[in-house]
């Protein structure tokens, strides 16, 4: 098994060695070990060339160890595969089956089984990496007893402690250190550790967004009631970023061929890994961090010589060590070049001078790695995404934070703190802040080193880093150096784009593409800005607007007249969530299917089910639509249900209607000023018809208001309107109106109606409720009785009316809805009575000419557009009245509310159907499309087929509808005309006598 | 995640919330007396400022009242919170 | 051109000069409707002592930021005349610029998931038709054979019932589309000034005679608004309101993948608006947050809501990543339509309000614009969109057609 780990050294690593686990990549099986990933599983096999680049079709190799990666991308095949998924990143587990890809991902048809969830927690401090700045504040603020989340992307604790697992901390060595702390989080009862979980948002109030990958580790299978990733949502009162750091690479001829490493992730491979990427290494540093390379490579038996860029070499420290490892040390000296297409064979290495320019010949110098330090960026997106301030250190070479955001603590090396008992002690202050800031205090402490000691010594330990922003390569132009590997962008391209007039870095980042891969600038962000200190002078910054993270804030903007901006003129482009990629469907997490929206049924749902109903959705309801019996079409069903509304009985599930009770001394008043006609004097019993306008005189909604005492109304809204008129109500009444006695209480949901409709419709209601009269004399129109059904249910019953015919609305709490409904159809046995649909009900009221607001209004349209004048009220005011003086409402071409007849009339229009002038067609055919606009004068809004009439008909808003009546208009539609007779709108019973029966 | 402080049940996420735009727009008196152009003042213009906004918020998923509050259109930083019907001015007091 | 090759940009772009001391004409921002109606002012009116002042980087507001659907199928009479005139030159525009913008008409199906969404569908298809704008209704199998990967089936909570479908539709390179306008614009004469804020505004005896900037004084024949979300920030300082709110609008994109979306699709009713650029990330618009924001941001649960109805509707999206989120400045009136015309300063012309209406109308609307700021009249095409509508009452209420939920 271990035979073909052909780079695997023999001891160490952070890797379970007991635990072989068979990996395969494009069909071929490797093998690695519990604790991989699989970018360190294909090191240990010798491999490093992964995808080849997205556009140029370049050899690409693992270049890093982590989310930074930008060239080793694969699809994971399985139950839904998934694409793009950095290699270096992805733990190796049982059954993982991969394709590198080139820079592009596959989405998969196959529908993805697996579920996702979604948690919400409340902390007092959440901390985000668990390095040695996390591990430190998270232990820090637990000690306390405050309420702690801890947040780490990688499937172990330790952050860059894992790359230095013999480094001391506090005494012991790191690997120790960390399990102690680990140990310590795990018995505190308030805290809470998460792995595998990346925090990638950062909103207002500390509210932090993670993604945890929750089963992909368990057997690389999802298992039942375990979801795959679950997003969390913390809310913490105080925030610790210790989100570390990243290396920058070096931007020279051929930077991209495989087997050019971060030096910072060679050290990765091999001491957490135990993976060496080469046994022939040359390190190429501009900063004195890239000599822990070297001495991991010396160690793990490679050979090695480190190139320092900086004329003086190392810090007195770092140099002596080197020397006494043996290391062989050239200062002065970069790589200029790679032999080697599909991997490192040799390295170009010359000495260079300020600029970066050749000195001399360069020498080839045989290698099959080179890893490369080009400095080192903070890991600032959290901090960004609120914006945190940010400013270039020229000292530290890097954009650092200037202030943590408010109830925030940074610590560690997003500080630009890169030595590890500098971040621990950065880390437990942070800790320790953060508690006492949410309340918590801690016990007295033995040594607490402050924070600014810290940030003194920052400098001083991280030593000088050269600023190398590009390196000259052996035969001139800039083809090849890489800037953005992902996006195969090189320096040229930033030439290119500054040539152009280009001097924001927004603007070349969107000329050229640089930043827009997965690893969104963490590759090449800070190399791009320090090329365009080279390449643009102080006078093109003039041109550079301010407001970029991390941008000098000088009084007249940035440096002008300077000879060199400095990366500090220039700042970053902006800093957005996520930090890295989140699932589609983690985030809709189970907000699917049933769960998408709610689907709100009436206590009477199962019966229509059990009936045959198909149902429609009216905003969130389902409403029975029609309920064919076998072998009917919905024209079929609906005849029928229409023949029984009009010459039977005939019942219907109105409880989806909205309902509100208004309550209060004022509420008559207060009705009088929301709805166009008058409710004051309304008599207690007695019901009304009443039309609601928004300001601006467009009707809102409609329905009918029941007078249930001297203080007590009971208004119906429309099925949808109902949130938004309780809304409406109560905002007029809390802001506007406060001195009105007034409160209102949906009621929707308390109560179920039932409408019975049709000639004998009234014995039915006789057998419901004995105890009524239900006569003609004894039982008014728009009138109702409280009283006590058959059935000892008590009900309250009206007498209204939305097809025009005979009608009783029985209302009963809303858990007796469905026996009562059983009752009425047992009731209504003897006559037939048939249960009908919104389809029906549609056609009935159609007839009549009463509006559905929301089909025959639009948002646009008066209560005097549908011909309700009757319904302004000419004696009190409302809100809308002003409206109607204004011009447009005098305008001779308002659209008014008519009927329209084919004149065949078997031919039912389309609604939405337009409607033109005879003439106005041209020589239009309805074949592709007229030449020029043909003027419409309105659209069929509703359209049936009239079993009372015998014939089709629709309802219309047209321009001067009213004056047009008798006149033949073209109804347009699926590229076909018809003629069409304008009527008044009422077609069926207009002198109204079908509706006292 | 905006944490709203609502007057009657303390803080709560926005996704409690309506927005309702502007405060202190007093439905006219008589808008009869008004001229088209005041009309369409009320009706279709309110302020829109880049900086401290009084707006109106209701807590529709929790006690459904109407209250103000001052906040920078910019950061989104609330810096008042204050009942319907009382004025702006009141709330400086440790804003 | 293929998925797999990088657009080669021209060489030079424009120039980065000083301000000069007067112009006939400056328009205060550098957007897509600035830009393009600089263009204009020169190439169709020969009005080339322009300057375009742009505090920030060019065409780094909306323009940078919005999801690039350009389609023409609004509901009434002056929409569609705007948009389908703006669609026209969308469809001559590489031509005329010079300039590769991706301009791809791969169409917009827009679904309908009730009965009232069909309703207002056909009324809408059958309006596009007679103003001349290519419209049809689709049934659920036919929207299945323009975009294959959508789910009509009934086990999603609102399955689709159809939709309308605009072949002609499609989508573009925002910042491109800028890039090519300046270029033009900047070779004809026009000055683009960046990093130059207008602060305030010179008006004497009621008539605009130049602006204050944060890189002085410029004197001006006329000024022209055209910084969308800011326009009230500006108006203020010139004294008057405009009609609109400004709200955080955001949007997002996927990583790349292989070419899968062969169309746009919009769906107000499960709110997704979703089309795949041409190097393959998946590009989505979202919600706008309810508040009034400058900040160019919004709220993570937009961004969830619209990813539960993106993977209803497109299961293939399930593993797909979101990979980067931002937000803009959207100016919506009451009406969802914009207002652009004379303001109630002599000299100065206001343009703003359109919503989620503004990158499609770029070509259009910096036509009419620079029609109206050289005639000082309104072009046919924009004269129902003056600020008179509000007085009168009569409104374009776009908000169906608009399709993002407010």
């Amino acid at each position: 098994m271990a035979a073909d780990q052909t780079r695997r050294i023999d001891a160490g690593g952070a890797i379970d060695r007991s635990t072989p686990v068979e990996l395969v990549v494009d069909g071929t099986t490797l093998t690695g070990f519990a604790g991989d990933t699989v970018a360190s599983a294909l090191v240990a096999n010798g491999r490093l060339r992964v995808g080849d680049s997205i556009y140029r079709g370049r050899p690409r190799g693992i270049l890093s160890a982590g989310v930074e990666e930008p060239n080793a991308f694969v699809l994971v095949h399985g139950d839904h595969d998934e694409s793009m998924l950095p290699a270096t990143t992805l733990e190796l587990v049982p059954g993982l089956d991969v394709r590198l890809l080139d820079g592009i991902g596959v989405l998969d048809q196959k529908p993805d089984p697996a579920e996702y969830d979604k948690m919400h927690v409340h902390a007092d401090v959440a901390v985000v990496g668990a390095g040695p700045a996390g591990l430190a504040a998270a232990r820090a603020a637990a000690a306390t007893g405050a309420r702690v989340v801890l947040l780490e992307q990688d499937f172990r604790l330790g952050g860059s402690l894992l790359a230095s697992p013999a480094e001391v901390v506090e005494g012991v060595p790191a690997a120790q250190w960390v399990e102690q702390v680990r140990a310590e989080l795990e018995a505190a009862p308030e805290v809470r550790v998460l792995i595998r979980t990346t925090a990638f948002g950062s909103y207002d109030n500390n509210h932090l967004i993670a993604v945890e990958k929750r089963a992909e580790h368990l057997d690389g299978t999802a298992r039942d009631g375990i979801p795959r990733q679950r997003i969390w949502h913390v809310t913490a009162a105080q925030v610790v970023l210790a989100t570390g750091a990243f290396e920058r690479p070096i931007v020279f001829a051929d930077n991209d061929v495989p087997g050019v490493m971060l030096a910072s992730s060679v050290t990765t491979y091999v001491r957490r890994y135990a993976a060496l990427p080469g046994r022939e290494a040359v390190v190429v540093t501009t900063n004195d961090s890239g000599y822990a390379a070297a001495h991991a490579l010396l160690e793990a038996g490679a050979s090695v010589q480190v190139l320092d860029a900086r004329d003086e070499g190392a810090s007195p420290v770092v140099a002596s060590a080197a020397q006494a490892a043996g290391l062989r040390v050239r200062t002065g000296c970069a790589v200029v070049g790679i032999d080697g297409d599909a991997s490192v064979e040799g390295a170009w290495v010359a000495r260079i001078d300020a600029e970066g320019a050749l000195v001399g010949d360069a020498e080839r110098v045989v290698c099959d790695l080179v890893a490369v330090s080009g400095g080192w960026t903070p890991n600032v997106s959290l901090h960004s995404q609120r914006q945190g301030a940010l400013h270039w250190d020229d000292d530290l070479a890097g954009f650092v934070p200037t202030a943590a955001v408010r109830n925030q603590h940074l610590a560690g090396a997003v500080r630009g703190t890169y030595w590890t008992d500098g971040c621990r002690a950065e880390g437990d202050a942070a800790g320790v802040a953060a508690a006492s800031a949410a309340g918590f205090s801690a016990a007295s402490r033995s040594t607490v080193i402050g924070a600014d000691a810290v940030a003194e010594e920052r400098v001083a330990r991280a030593g000088r880093t050269r600023q190398l922003w590009v390196v000259e390569g052996r035969e001139g132009g800039y083809a090849t150096h890489f800037v953005d590997l992902q996006r195969d962008n090189t320096a040229a391209d930033v030439l290119r784009a500054t040539g152009a007039g280009m001097r924001s870095v927004e603007h070349v980042k969107r000329y050229t593409s640089i930043s827009t891969g997965v690893d969104q600038g963490r590759i090449g962000a800070v190399n791009t800005i320090g090329l365009l200190t080279r390449v643009l002078s102080g006078d093109d910054t003039r041109a550079i607007p301010p407001g970029q993270p991390g941008q000098d804030e000088t009084a007249s903007g940035p440096a002008a007249g300077a000879a060199r901006p400095t990366p500090g003129a220039i700042g970053n482009t902006t800093f957005r969530a996520p930090f890295t990629p989140v699932a589609f469907a983690a985030l809709a997490g189970r907000s699917r299917g049933d769960l998408f929206d709610a689907a709100r049924t009436t206590s009477i749902h199962p019966w229509h089910e059990a009936h045959g109903a198909l149902f429609e959705d009216v905003g969130q309801w389902k409403r029975p639509w029609y309920y064919p019996r076998p072998g009917e079409d919905i024209d079929a069903a609906v005849a029928r249900e229409c023949r029984a509304a009009r010459e039977g009985v005939a019942f219907m599930d109105a409880t989806t209607l909205g309902k509100i009770e208004i309550r209060g001394a004022d509420a008559g008043e207060f009705l009088n000023r929301l709805y166009t006609n008058a409710f004051k004097k309304l008599a207690v019993g007695k019901a009304r018809y009443g039309v609601m306008c928004k300001p601006d005189g467009m009707v809102f909604d409609d329905g009918v208001v029941l007078r249930l005492a001297e203080d007590r109304y009971f208004a119906t809204t429309t099925t949808g309107g109902a949130a938004r008129v309780l809304e409406w109500l109560e905002e007029w009444s809390q802001t506007e109106w406060p001195d009105l006695d007034v409160v209102c209480t949906s009621v929707t949901e308390q109560w179920s109606t039932i409408a019975v409709v049709g000639p004998r419709s009234r014995e039915v209601i006789a057998r419901m409720a004995p105890d009524l009269d239900v006569t003609r004399e004894g039982f008014g129109f728009m009138e109702f009785r409280e009283t006590v059904l058959a059935s000892g249910i008590p009900a309250r019953i009206c007498r209204i009316t939305f097809s025009g015919e005979l009608a009783f609305e029985i209302n009963v709490p809303t858990w007796y809805g469905l026996q009562v409904w059983e009752d009425v159809a047992e009731a209504g046995a003897d006559f037939d009575i048939t249960p009908y649909g919104t389809e029906t009900m549609h056609v009935l009221r159609a007839e009549k000419a009463y509006p559905i607001v929301g089909q025959d209004t639009d948002g646009t349209v008066t209560p005097q557009d549908l011909g309700m004048s009757w319904i302004v009220s000419t004696t009190k005011d409302f809100v809308g009245n002003r409206s109607y003086s204004r011009s447009s409402h005098r305008a001779a071409d308002r659209k008014q509310l008519v009927s329209v007849l084919p004149l065949d009339r078997s031919l039912r229009l389309p609604e939405g159907a337009q409607l033109v002038e005879p003439g106005a067609l041209g020589d239009y055919t309805g074949e592709g499309l007229p030449s020029r606009p043909i003027p419409m004068l309105g659209h069929v809004t509703s359209s049936y087929h009239s079993q009372a009439l015998g014939r089709s008909f629709g309802l219309a808003l047209v321009k001067a509808g009213r004056d047009r009546i008798g006149q033949t208009l073209i109804a347009s539609f699926e590229g076909r005309f018809a003629e069409v007779e304008v009527a008044d709108a009422v077609l069926y019973d207009k002198e109204g006598a079908r509706r006292d029966g | 995640m905006l944490i709203i402080d609502c007057p009657n049940c303390g803080p709560r996420p926005e996704t409690e919330y309506g927005y309702g735009g502007q405060a202190h727009v007093a439905y006219p008196e008589d808008p009869h007396a008004l001229t088209d152009e005041e009309w369409a003042q009320y009706l279709f213009y309110r302020d829109n400022p880049k900086g401290d906004y009084a707006e109106r918020w209701v807590h529709s998923a929790g006690c459904r009242k109407w209250f103000n509050a001052v906040r920078d259109t910019r950061t989104y930083e609330i810096s008042a919170v204050y009942r319907t019907g009382e004025t702006r001015s009141e709330t400086q007091k440790g804003a | 051109m293929n998925q797999r090759e990088l657009p080669e940009h021209p060489d030079f772009l424009w120039a980065n000069p000083e301000p000069k001391r007067s112009y006939d004409v400056v328009i205060v921002g550098a957007g897509g409707h600035g830009l393009a109606t600089a263009y204009y002012l020169a190439s169709k009116h020969g009005i080339t002592n322009v300057a375009v002042l742009e505090r920030g980087w060019i065409a780094g507001g909306n323009m940078a930021r919005n999801t690039t659907i350009i389609r023409s199928n609004y509901l009434w009479d002056e929409s569609a005349a705007i948009y389908e005139h703006s669609l026209k030159l969308w469809e001559n525009l590489e031509e005329e610029l010079g300039y590769d913008v991706f301009f791809s008409q791969r169409g917009v199906l827009n679904l309908a998931h009730t009965l009232q969404d069909v309703r207002d569908s056909v009324r809408r298809v059958e309006a596009n038709r007679l103003n001349g704008v290519d419209a049809e209704w689709v049934d659920p199998q036919q929207v299945k054979e323009l975009c294959p990967i959508i789910n009509v089936g009934d086990d999603i909570r609102y399955p689709v019932m159809g939709g309308t479908y605009q072949p002609r539709a499609g989508i573009a390179k925002h910042d491109w589309v800028a890039w090519g306008y300046a270029r033009r614009a900047s070779e004809l004469g026009v000055d683009i000034i960046q990093n130059c804020e207008v602060t305030g505004f010179v008006i004497d005896g009621g008539r605009v005679t130049g602006v204050e900037t944060s890189r002085g004084r410029i004197n001006a024949g006329k000024v022209a608004l055209c910084a969308a979300g800011h326009t009230s920030v500006l108006s203020e300082l010139a004294g008057f309101r405009v009609p609109i709110q400004s709200h955080p609008l955001q949007a997002l994109v996927s990583e790349l993948h292989e070419i899968i979306h062969p169309t746009v699709v919009m769906s107000n009713h499960v709110h997704v608006y979703v089309s795949q650029a041409h190097k393959g990330e998946l590009v989505m618009g979202a919600g706008i947050d309810s508040y009034n924001g400058y900040g160019q941001r919004g709220s993570f649960h937009v961004i969830e809501h619209q990813m539960s109805a993106a993977v209803e509707l497109f299961p293939a999206f399930s593993r797909a990543h979101l990979l980067r989120t931002w937000g803009g400045i959207v100016d919506v009136t009451m009406d969802a339509s914009p207002v652009m015309g004379r303001s109630p300063v002599d000299g100065m012309y206001v343009n703003c309000g359109w919503g989620t209406g503004g990158f499609k109308a770029v070509p259009g609307a910096g036509f009419a614009y620079a029609h109206t700021i050289a005639t000082d009249e309104p072009h046919e095409l924009n004269r129902g969109f003056g600020l008179d509508r509000f007085v009168s009452g009569a409104l374009i209420d776009e908000h169906g057609a608009a399709a993002v939920a407010h």
